[in-house]
């Protein structure tokens, strides 16, 4: 190469640097954001866009697994923000891969239902870290017209007259739907939590899951999978979100959804700023968007949970007619006190023992499950 | 140094010619020299990115990792080796992908082998090369499109079994089984199977078949005792892409195996993506790169190499 190319190259990749360092200038930056799902709809991220100029690139996680080792990959740099469930929000504070958030910057905190402001889950030691955004039940979902008479309990996935119609989500967290069942049915086993198993406790949830193998069809790993799964027939009950149903019912599938009779397991999601982020003014201008009432409502709404912000009903009644009531948004305590809330297991489950199985056990349990 | 010249002008320009034609001179006087300046770009780039990677991935197989922070533990053990080998989890995913490597290579040769025949040997110019656009064309489209098209033939209300309730024969629902990974991967790969055995049966020349019939040998014996053995390579050479890309992949089982349908990259995918743990993940990618080289070696005796 000449000396005359070698200056032409150098003189058009300085050109192409500075217009892009220009315009994240400008525009206020990218937010890079790892999120369930359903969770960064057009409807309320373009406004978000429009109104602050910062563009967010979002990519679907499939498990809260999933979530931790993204926001750890190239050295925790990599993305800014998480959408964190209670079961892998822990592990991301406890690893410093989240920074403290001061909730008196976001406006709408102060409307936040009581049992969400502080939750243990995005809360240590009096610091938060994210905010918290949506709740909501892991439910029995069934198609209607293969499975009759309309199931009410979780043993109808684990009887054998649905065998090869089955489908649960691929996850280890799973483990705790068997755990509340099994807590529920065979109080001599003595399960208190379904989080919190010791071994022999453990070995009885582990080979209910063996025996409900065979009947499995799939495990989903995607919301989208189990669409298709419902949607082709191939399954017709199983352990889902009410994102799926929602998704379903609107292509005219028909599918219905249930908290069955022992209580379910549930979420609660906290959008969690990355510590090593760069765009911390673009991370507290999503956080404050995210919890306002309208937004609050389109997403609850959109995939079928419930909102931390109290002034949402009113709007969810608004875009939807029955919403608010229809995902418990004004729900009373109790309904609230059957939902077994995902969170991380640890060996220390309160007793002073310290012989609880964690989350290690769990996760080699569920792959060697999966055989 | 010349006078009336600009002494440091006339210095380096006749200096630089004569670098030069020594430079060439040393060139043409050793030809490996030649070649080693040739190739080592190509050389330098293959050991840094492919063999480093290789390297890598050996040496981190005998790491931990802190899972709570994911952090690695730099300490040499064999722990995820012996996890490998005591958990009968491990080994029945193992022996399952290998399995349905080796039945979806024999699979492909069975239907590649008249194809590639009748190519090769029976089809008119014109037509071979309708029929080489034909096998190449599935190419061209994504990978993951097709999985997806096979999972609307193969799932409950699909097109198979419609068809096949429809000819009041029963109807089973293959997606989400071993059966229907199967079928997907023969599909996906057949074209590289075709290719080779096509290359190995067009190198026969015609006088060899002449001469079996000459010395009084039936179509069936000439197929046996000529042809075959000399498309041998070509099947082998086939079969390396058949089986090596059908032990790596796992995008086809997850998206169309089923409950018990996952293969040696799943566990990989899970043990790294999902559960943050690169040194197991590294042990077990081992597995299908020491299967690949033992199943080289054998290629190679069967004279594979000379198809390629």
């Amino acid at each position: 190469m000449t000396k005359r190319t070698w200056a032409l190259v150098a003189v058009l990749s300085v050109g192409l640097a500075f217009p892009a360092s220009g315009v994240s200038k400008q525009h206020g930056g990218t937010l890079n954001m790892i999120a369930w799902e359903g969770y960064t709809q057009p409807q309320w991220v373009k406004p978000f866009q429009t109104k602050t100029g910062c563009t967010i690139h979002a990519k679907y996680a499939g498990s809260s697994d999933e979530m931790v080792t993204l926001m750890r990959s190239g050295g925790g740099s990599k993305y800014d923000m998480v959408s964190a469930s209670g079961d892998a929000s822990l592990r991301l504070i406890y690893g410093k891969d989240v920074q403290t958030v001061d909730p008196s910057k976001i406006p709408d905190y102060k409307n936040f239902g009581g049992a969400f402001k502080n939750p243990g889950n995005n809360t240590v030691g009096g610091k938060h870290y994210g905010i918290s955004l949506q709740w909501g039940p892991n439910t029995l979902l069934y198609n209607t017209k293969k499975v009759k008479p309309a199931p009410t309990s979780w043993s109808s996935i684990y009887d054998s007259k649905y065998k090869g119609k089955v489908t649960v989500p691929d996850n280890p967290i799973q483990i705790a739907d068997a755990a509340l069942y099994l807590m529920r049915t065979q109080p001599s086993l003595g399960i208190n939590d379904p989080y919190e198993l010791n071994s022999s406790q453990f070995k009885a949830v582990i080979s209910l899951l063996k025996k409900q193998k065979p009947l499995i069809k799939k495990y989903w790993a995607l919301a989208s999978d189990e669409i298709d799964l419902f949607k082709n027939g191939d399954a017709v009950i199983g352990a889902s979100w009410p994102y799926q149903t929602n998704t379903l019912i609107g292509a005219k599938a028909p599918v219905k959804d249930v908290i069955p009779r022992e209580g379910a397991t549930g979420w609660l999601d906290t959008w969690m700023v990355s510590a090593k982020t760069k765009n911390l003014d673009c991370a507290m201008k999503w956080l404050s968007w995210i919890s306002t009432p309208k937004v609050q409502a389109q997403q609850a709404i959109y995939f079928g949970e419930t909102p931390v912000n109290s002034k949402a009903c009113a709007i969810m009644d608004q875009l939807s007619k029955g919403s608010c009531a229809q995902y418990h948004a004004n729900a009373p305590l109790k309904y609230f006190k059957q939902i077994h809330f995902w969170k991380t297991p640890i060996a220390d489950c309160g007793n002073g023992k310290k012989d609880c199985m964690d989350y290690t056990k769990w996760q080699q349990a569920w792959t060697q499950l999966k055989g | 140094m010349a006078a009336g010249l600009d002494p440091a002008q006339g210095l380096s320009s006749s200096d630089r010619l004569g670098a030069r034609r020594r430079l060439g001179g040393a060139l043409w006087r050793r030809p490996w020299l030649r070649g080693l300046t040739l190739l080592s770009p190509s050389v330098l780039a293959f050991l840094l990115v492919y063999i480093a990677a290789l390297v890598a991935l050996f040496v981190s197989a005998f790491w931990g990792v802190d899972v709570f922070t994911s952090k690695l533990i730099h300490t040499w053990s064999l722990d995820n080796f012996r996890t490998l080998w005591n958990e009968s989890a491990y080994r029945h995913v193992a022996l399952r992908t290998i399995a349905i490597a080796a039945a979806v290579t024999t699979t492909d040769a069975i239907i590649a082998f008249p194809f590639a025949y009748f190519m090769a040997r029976l089809a008119t110019p014109r037509l071979r090369a309708i029929l080489f656009v034909l096998v190449l064309l599935p190419l061209w489209a994504s990978y993951i499109a097709r999985i997806y098209s096979w999972k609307l033939i193969l799932n409950s209300n699909g097109l198979l079994s419609w068809s096949l309730h429809k000819l009041g024969l029963p109807a089973p629902s293959l997606a989400y089984t071993n059966t229907a990974t199967w079928i997907v991967f023969s599909y996906v790969w057949l074209p590289f199977m075709i290719l080779p055995i096509y290359a190995a049966l067009e190198r026969i020349p015609h006088s060899y078949i002449e001469a079996s019939r000459d010395l009084g040998a039936k179509g069936s014996r000439t197929l046996r005792s000529v042809i075959l053995p000399l498309a041998l390579p070509g099947v082998v050479a086939g079969s390396i892409f058949t089986f090596s890309l059908t032990l790596g992949d796992y995008i086809t089982p997850t998206l169309i195996g089923g409950a018990s349908g996952q293969f040696i990259g799943n566990v990989v995918a899970d043990s790294a993506l999902r559960g943050g743990n690169l040194p197991f993940a590294a042990a077990f990618a081992a597995v299908p790169v020491l299967v690949m080289g033992a199943y080289l070696v054998i290629a190679r005796r069967l004279g594979a190499f000379e198809a390629l």
